[in-house]
C-alpha cells in the first residue's frame, strides 16, 4: 500500500492505495465519489473524465498514485457553493444534450476542457474535440448545441 | 392533418427534462454505485471455448486466496437454478434446449458464465478468477447458420437432433390476406432477388449491467440495471422459485438499454443464488468486454428475398426467408424477434401476395434478443433496398416507384397483405416536405454533374420510407403470437391532501424521460402545474405493477393508461365537487383543474380544494370512499404505425473508399407530439444507431468462434466526429387508435435510416456496377466494391474485423 495526498472537489483526502489502483476506483470506491463512472475497460468511452491539476483526464487511465500531491476536480464539485449550476451542465439541461444520462459526467468535463482550450470552437472542433467520448443515446447533436451554447455565453472555465 | 399545431396547454410543449438534475451533477444511482453492509463482491468466471465439454473444475486454490468468500460451479447450482425463461416460443415445436445461469456440462459460447467467485472486494474475486482450473473438451464450433441447418451437422446442444430451433411461416393465401405468393411469382413480369445480410450488432447501452440482490427473510430484493423490472421479478420467481411476492425487484438510474436490458440475465440469476447461499448481500458489476461478448446480441439475420412487379413498376408479390441466428440459447423474446419483422416486410406499400418463412438457428455465438427496432429493421432494410433494386430493374425512379405502390392517404385504415390494419398515416406529406428540406432535385443535378465530370468524389442519394408497429402490443396479438404475457400497461394517479399528485406507471425509464413527459399529460389531465406531478417507477413495491420499456410502448400505453386514470380521478372529483357546491353533478364543469357550475360564476372549486376536502373526509356525498386515487390499466386495441421519410445524401471518395453522410434529412410522422424535445432527442439516437450499423458496427466472430471485435477498440461505436448534424422535422398525423393520438418515437430512427445510407451508398456506386454492399460498409468495402472482381480474392483473405472470410463464414453468404 502507497500513501497518497489528494485533494477531491475541494476536500483534501490522505489514503493508502495499492500501487496498481486507478483513479477512477479510488475516486468511487474510497472517496466515495460514484458521480464519476466506468464505462469501459479500454479507455474508450471517455465515461470517468475528471480534471487532474486543470487537465482533463480518463481517469481510468491514471493510476491513483499518480494523483498524488494533485488537485482533482470531478463531476460532483463543479456546481458552485450555492447551487448554481456550471454554465455546462446548464447548457446540457437547456438543449437537451442528454437522455440516459451515463456518459454525461464525463461528457461535461471533456466539454468544460474543450472551452477552456478553445473558447470559440467551430462545429467540426466541437466533434472532434469530445470524440474521446462515447454516447450511445443522442446521437451527439444536442451535446454538440449544449457546447455551441456555453461558447456563445462566454464559459471558458 | 398534416400541419404542426400551436398549442395551449402542457402537451406539445419542448419542457426541459425533470430527470436531468441527478443527472448533469453526479448525484446518481447507478446499481454499481450502491454498497450495503456486509455485501459480497462477485466476479464470474467466463469459457474461452465457443463450444466444449467441461471435464473438471478445480476451483481449491481460487478458494484459498486472500479474501475470497466462496467459489461456485454450475455443479454447485445444477438442481436450483433453473433455466433463464424464454417467454416466446414462436411455434408449438420451437426446441428450447434450455438455458443454464453457470454452465454445467458443456459451454456453447465464448463468454458463458462458468463458476462465481464471492469475495471481500470487487479485486479479491477478481484475482482469483486466474486461480480456478478449468479442463474443457472443445467440441466444433458452429458459426455458419446455413452449415448449422444441413443433415449430418455437429449439433450445438446434444439433447436436440437438429440447429433449427423453428420454422415460423405466414402465407398471405393460406391466411386469407392476400393471393396465393405461388400465383404472384408465376405470373411475374419482373422478378428481383437479393440476398441481404443483417450483420451482428451490440446494444452497447453505455451502462455496464450491474446487480445488487439483499436477501430479505425468505425473499430478495434486487436492484438491477434492467429495462424490465416487472417481468424480471416474475421471471426470477418463476426460474429460482421463489414466491412471487417475496421478490422486489428495483431498476434504479438505468444507463441505457435498447433492448439489450430486457432478458433476465445469467448474472441476475447468479447474483440471486450466492447472495442467498451466503445470506448476505451480493453485487455483481460487468466489464465492457464481459458485457459485450456475454450481453446479447441483435439482428444477425441472412434474408433471401424476391419481389416481383409488373413491367409498369406495380408490385405484385414479396418472398421473404430469413435465417434468424439465436446464438446458443433462446433468450427473453429472442425467436420473437424476427417474427416481430415478419409484420412489416411489407413496408408501406400494396403487396397483393406474401409469404415469410423463418428458421431460427443454433450456432455457438453469443445469444441474440431484442435491439433496438427488434425485428423490424431488419424487414424495413430488406423492403427499402429491394425496392430500390426493382426501381434500378425497371429504370424508374425509386422515389416513383414508391410512390406508385405505397398506400395513399385517403386508403387509411388499410388492412395490409401482412394483416395489419394500419390506422392512419400520410406518406405524401412527409415525403413532400422532407425531399423540400433536402433540396433534392439540386442534388440530383449535382450528382448527375459529378458523373459526367467523372469526379473522384461521387455523391449518392438515398431513399427510406417507413413505417414501423408500435405500442407493443394489443394482449390479444401476443397471444395469437404464443407470446408469453400481455401488452397493456398500468396507471396510478393520487392527488394528495394539498393538491400534489403522484402518479405511478409501470412503464419502466432507462433514458426516454417519462418523467417530464408523464407530467406534461397528468398536469393537462387534470390542471396541474407540470411541477406539482411526481413521476414514480421502476420499483415493483413502489409500482407494484407493470410491463415495462421497450417497442416504443411507454407513451403509447403507459401514456395512454395514466390518461385513463387522470379521467376516473377527475369523475370522483366531478361528484365530490358537485356535493360541496350542492350542484348537479351533470352541471358541473372542469376546466383548467377547476370545477364549476354551469351558469352560476363564482362558484367553482379547484382540484385541490377537493383533494384537501377528501382527505379530511367531513364532508362527502354518501357512499364516496375518502379518497382521490385511481387506477387504470390500458391494453391497446391496434398497434400504432409512426412512418416517414428519411434521405440521405453521401459523398463516396472514389479512390479511398471513404463514405461521408453529406447531408441527412428526416420527417417523421409520430403522430400528436407530447415534448417535442424528447421527440427529437430520440430521433436523434436513434439515427446514430442506425447509421452505426451502415457505416461502422459489426460484431465479428473468428472460425473458432471467439469474439474478435471485443472491446470498444474494435466494436466501434460512432463518436461526434463519425456523425453529422441531421435536419429533423415532423408532420402530424395523429393516431385513431388512442385518445392522444400519439404513436410512439424510440426506434424510429433506427429503424429508417439504415436502408437510406446503404441506398444512397449503392446510388453513386451504381455506374460501377455495383448493386449491392455489406455492411458496415467500410471503405475497404466501398473501394473493393468499386474496383470489382479483379480484387475479390483479396477480399475473400481480407481482416475479419472488416468482413473478411472469418465474416462471411459466420454470416453465410458472401457479397
Amino acid at each position: 500500500m502507497t500513501k497518497i495526498n489528494v485533494t477531491v472537489d475541494g476536500t483534501k483526502y490522505a489514503d493508502e492505495v495499492e500501487p496498481r489502483t486507478l483513479l477512477v476506483h479510488y475516486l468511487r470506491e474510497q472517496v466515495g465519489k460514484v458521480g464519476t463512472v466506468v464505462g469501459c475497460d479500454t479507455s474508450n468511452c471517455g465515461a470517468c473524465t475528471v480534471d487532474l491539476d486543470g487537465k482533463s483526464v480518463k481517469s481510468c487511465s491514471v493510476l491513483a498514485v499518480q494523483a498524488d500531491g494533485c488537485e482533482v476536480t470531478t463531476i460532483e464539485g463543479l456546481q458552485a457553493q450555492d447551487g448554481t449550476l456550471h454554465p455546462m451542465q446548464q447548457a446540457f439541461h437547456e438543449h437537451h444534450g442528454l437522455q440516459c444520462g451515463y456518459c454525461t459526467p464525463g461528457m461535461i468535463m471533456a466539454c468544460r476542457d474543450l472551452l477552456k482550450n478553445n473558447p470559440d470552437p467551430s462545429e467540426a472542433e466541437i466533434r472532434e474535440g469530445i470524440e474521446g467520448n462515447l454516447c450511445r443515446c443522442t446521437g451527439y447533436q444536442n451535446i454538440v448545441k449544449a457546447v455551441q451554447a456555453a461558447a456563445k455565453a462566454g464559459v471558458s472555465a | 392533418m398534416t400541419a404542426v399545431e400551436e398549442r395551449t396547454g402542457q402537451i406539445g410543449q419542448a419542457r426541459l427534462r425533470k430527470e436531468d438534475q441527478h443527472l448533469i451533477t453526479g448525484r446518481t444511482t447507478w446499481v454499481d454505485n450502491m454498497t450495503v453492509p456486509g455485501m459480497v463482491h462477485l466476479a464470474i468466471l467466463r469459457s474461452p471455448m465457443a463450444h466444449a465439454t467441461i471435464t473438471s473444475i478445480d476451483t481449491s486454490e481460487a478458494k484459498a486466496r486472500p479474501g475470497v468468500i466462496g467459489v461456485w460451479t454450475g455443479q454447485d447450482f445444477a438442481e436450483t437454478q433453473g433455466n433463464l425463461p424464454c417467454a416466446w416460443p414462436v411455434t408449438p415445436d420451437m426446441v428450447n434446449p434450455g438455458a443454464p445461469s453457470l454452465a454445467v456440462t458443456q459451454v456453447n459460447h465464448v463468454g458463458e458464465a462458468v463458476a462465481v467467485i464471492a469475495a471481500r472486494t470487487k479485486v479479491a474475486a477478481q484475482d482469483a478468477l486466474e486461480a480456478i482450473d478449468v479442463e474443457y473438451e472443445p467440441l466444433p464450433a458452429v458459426m455458419d447458420m446455413e452449415e448449422a441447418v444441413k443433415d449430418g451437422a455437429d449439433l450445438v446442444h446434444p439433447n436436440t437432433t437438429s440447429n433449427k430451433s423453428f420454422t415460423w411461416a405466414f402465407e398471405s393465401g393460406a391466411a386469407g390476406t392476400g393471393a396465393p405468393i405461388e400465383d404472384a411469382l408465376s405470373a411475374a413480369e419482373v422478378t428481383v432477388t437479393r440476398r441481404f445480410i443483417q450483420q451482428r450488432l451490440i446494444p452497447a447501452f453505455m451502462e455496464p449491467r450491474s446487480t445488487l440482490v439483499q436477501p430479505v427473510g425468505d425473499g430478495v430484493l434486487m436492484h438491477s440495471s434492467t429495462q424490465v423490472p416487472h417481468i424480471l421479478r416474475t421471471m426470477l420467481a418463476l426460474t429460482l422459485g421463489i414466491p412471487e411476492h417475496k421478490v422486489r425487484v428495483v431498476a434504479p438510474d438505468v444507463g441505457g438499454g435498447f433492448g439489450g436490458k430486457i432478458p433476465v440475465t445469467p448474472e441476475e440469476v447468479i447474483t440471486t443464488l450466492v447472495a442467498r447461499k451466503l445470506g448476505k448481500p451480493a453485487k455483481y458489476t460487468e466489464s465492457r468486454s464481459e458485457s459485450l461478448m456475454s450481453a446479447h446480441h441483435g439482428r444477425a439475420q441472412i434474408q433471401d428475398i424476391t419481389i416481383t412487379a409488373k413491367s409498369d413498376g406495380t408490385v405484385t408479390g414479396l418472398d421473404v426467408h430469413l435465417y434468424a441466428d439465436m446464438g446458443a440459447y433462446l433468450r427473453l423474446v429472442g425467436p420473437g424477434v424476427p417474427i416481430l419483422g415478419a409484420f412489416m416486410f411489407p413496408g408501406i406499400y400494396k403487396f397483393p401476395a406474401y409469404r415469410f418463412v423463418c428458421d431460427g438457428v443454433f450456432t455457438t455465438k453469443t445469444s441474440t434478443d431484442a435491439y433496438r427496432g427488434a425485428g423490424r429493421p431488419e424487414a424495413t432494410f430488406a423492403i427499402e433496398r429491394i425496392m430500390d433494386e426493382l426501381a434500378a430493374e425497371l429504370g424508374m425512379d425509386p422515389m416513383e416507384l414508391r410512390r406508385k405502390n405505397w398506400i395513399t392517404h385517403e386508403e387509411f385504415p388499410y388492412t395490409m397483405v401482412a394483416g395489419l390494419t394500419y390506422d392512419t398515416g400520410n406518406y405524401e406529406a412527409a415525403t413532400d416536405k422532407a425531399l423540400e428540406l433536402m433540396g433534392w432535385d439540386e442534388l440530383r443535378a449535382e450528382q448527375k454533374q459529378r458523373r459526367d465530370s467523372k469526379d473522384p468524389v461521387q455523391l449518392g442519394l438515398g431513399i427510406s420510407t417507413f413505417t414501423e408497429m408500435c405500442g407493443l402490443a394489443p394482449s390479444r396479438v401476443l397471444g395469437s403470437l404464443d407470446y408469453g404475457a400481455g401488452g397493456w400497461e398500468s396507471a396510478h394517479i393520487r392527488v394528495l391532501a394539498t393538491g400534489k399528485v403522484e402518479c405511478v406507471t409501470g412503464a419502466s425509464a432507462h433514458g426516454q424521460g417519462h418523467e417530464t413527459a408523464f407530467s406534461q399529460i397528468v398536469a393537462d389531465k387534470l390542471g396541474v402545474a407540470f411541477e406539482d406531478v411526481e413521476v414514480i417507477h421502476g420499483d415493483t413495491q413502489s409500482s407494484p405493477k407493470g410491463l415495462d420499456t421497450y417497442g416504443s410502448r411507454s407513451l403509447a400505453v403507459g401514456g395512454i393508461a395514466i390518461v385513463k386514470a387522470a379521467e376516473k380521478v377527475v369523475a370522483k372529483a366531478r361528484k365530490i365537487a358537485a356535493h360541496l357546491l350542492e350542484a348537479d353533478e351533470n352541471d358541473v364543469e372542469f376546466e383548467n383543474g377547476n370545477f364549476s357550475v354551469k351558469g352560476s360564476p363564482g362558484a367553482s372549486l379547484a382540484l385541490g380544494e377537493i383533494a384537501f376536502a377528501t382527505f379530511t373526509a367531513h364532508n362527502l356525498p354518501d357512499g364516496v370512499e375518502p379518497s382521490l386515487d385511481s387506477d387504470a390499466v390500458y391494453d391497446p386495441e391496434n398497434f400504432s404505425f409512426p412512418h416517414g421519410t428519411h434521405l440521405c445524401a453521401i459523398d463516396i471518395d472514389t479512390e479511398t473508399g471513404q463514405a461521408k453522410i453529406r447531408k441527412y434529412v428526416c420527417v417523421d410522422d409520430v403522430g400528436t407530439p407530447v415534448n417535442p424535445l424528447i421527440i427529437e432527442g430520440q430521433v436523434h439516437g436513434g439515427l446514430a444507431q442506425g447509421i452505426a450499423q451502415a457505416l461502422f458496427e459489426e460484431a465479428v466472430f473468428d472460425a473458432d468462434g471467439n469474439l474478435t471485435t471485443g472491446t470498444f477498440v474494435d466494436y466501434t461505436l460512432p463518436s461526434a466526429a463519425d456523425l453529422p448534424s441531421f435536419i429533423t422535422d415532423r408532420t402530424e398525423t395523429p393516431s385513431t387508435s388512442n385518445p392522444l393520438g400519439v404513436k410512439g418515437v424510440g426506434e424510429a430512427g433506427t429503424i429508417a435510416s439504415t436502408p437510406a445510407v446503404v441506398n444512397a451508398i449503392v446510388d453513386a456506386l451504381r455506374p460501377f456496377g455495383v448493386n449491392d454492399i455489406r455492411m458496415p460498409a467500410t471503405p475497404e468495402r466501398v473501394w473493393r466494391a468499386i474496383h470489382g472482381s479483379a480484387h475479390a480474392g483479396r477480399a475473400e483473405a481480407g481482416t475479419n474485423a472488416y468482413g473478411g472470410s472469418s465474416t462471411e463464414t459466420s454470416d453465410g453468404g458472401n457479397a
